[in-house]
């Protein structure tokens, strides 16, 4: 009986494709996400859970929206603005959506430059993607602070379906709160990049394991998970 | 879908070049969907064409950004399908709602 020799041990189905290789890496006995780390499947499994937190705020916003019998307020016109005397429709929104993109582009590079071991380049473009999230939050609080002003409230506005507002300060503000989070998160491993942690194999203060540059392209998952959301939010909230 | 890459612990390295020609996609599309907002546009066609700038937006990000194109085909289906299920729950919140303002035209409505 020497069922365990190295061949049966070695990985196989390597050279399958399609759904064959779906098939061979989840009946392989082994790990089921072959060339992908612990960190980076947690956190896609993280942000499938994620997705559904904002799947289900976005359908009961529908919910909402389709079963009222008060016309529901015309986003276009409630997140207008007056610029040099030009009346722009949802303007603030669309610079917000332009701003998030660019973080997402600056964070692609950023987990480039990690592999290539540029610790310069990746820490700055880390910090650029942070600023750029800061000034997505300020110009949602912005955003907020006008529409309070303007009387709306969670269970009221002056324009027409009281939803409105409570869809709104739900699905803006769980979105904000991710952004936020992710400022912070880009900031701490910024810090680690710039001093040299991934090179020097430090160890880490919470777990004492040593980091990888992998962990930039996780924060980076992280950071795109949170603009995916805006396309959605952006659609589906301020475009319909 | 072609897996090319190495074993756990390896890296994602793809030339700069490609980002930046996702992120340009990425401010073309996003400023199409503003386009059709700023002028207004309404009915099917208003509807279509958010829905397929989203989709598109959302297929780059997922796809380039976040590497999901160069995974393993068993990591992408354990993420990409659950969501599946959020289209059922639309479909049976819709019959909901519909009912939901039935009841209220029914019962509640004034005048």
């Amino acid at each position: 009986m020497n069922e365990l020799s190295p061949t049966a041990l070695r990985p196989e189905g390597t050279h399958l494709t399609g759904w064959s290789s779906v098939e061979a890496d989840w009946s392989a006995d082994q790990r089921a996400f072959r060339t992908a780390s612990w960190g980076k499947a947690m956190m896609w499994i993280f942000l499938l859970s994620d997705t559904f937190i904002f799947g289900t705020f976005l359908i009961s916003y529908m919910t909402v929206r389709m079963s009222t019998v008060v016309p529901w307020p015309n986003p276009s016109e409630v997140f207008a603005l007056e610029i040099g005397g030009h009346h722009l429709p949802l303007i603030l929104i669309a610079i917000m959506t332009f701003v998030l993109i660019s973080s997402s582009g600056t964070m692609a590079m950023a987990v480039n430059f990690g592999y290539r071991r540029d610790r310069r380049k990746t820490a700055i473009l880390m910090l650029l993607t942070a600023l750029l999230g800061a000034t997505f939050v300020g110009m949602q609080a912005f955003e907020w602070s006008k529409l309070i002003a303007e009387g709306v409230r969670p269970w009221g506005n002056p324009w027409g379906a009281e939803q409105f507002g409570s869809s709104f300060f739900m699905i803006t503000g769980f979105h904000g709160t991710h952004v936020t989070i992710g400022v912070i998160f880009l900031l701490i491993i910024a810090r680690k990049v710039w001093r040299g942690d991934f090179d020097q194999a430090r160890r880490g203060f919470f777990t004492s394991r040593k980091g990888r540059y992998e962990i930039v392209e996780i924060t980076g998952l992280y950071w795109h998970f949170v603009d995916l959301v805006w396309v959605f939010i952006f659609a589906l909230f301020y475009l319909w | 879908m072609a897996q090319s890459n190495t074993p756990h612990g390896d890296t994602q390295q793809h030339p700069i070049r490609l980002y930046l020609v996702v992120w340009a996609w990425l401010f073309i599309l996003s400023a199409c969907s503003y386009m059709v907002d700023y002028f207004g546009l309404v009915g099917y066609l208003r509807w279509s064409l958010i829905l397929l700038f989203m989709a598109l937006k959302a297929g780059l990000i997922v796809a380039v950004f976040m590497h999901m194109a160069w995974e393993r085909l068993a990591l992408a289906y354990a993420i990409l399908l659950p969501p599946a299920a959020l289209m059922v729950f639309v479909a049976i919140m819709v019959f909901e709602a519909h009912y939901t303002l039935f009841n209220r035209l029914a019962f509640f409505a004034t005048g």
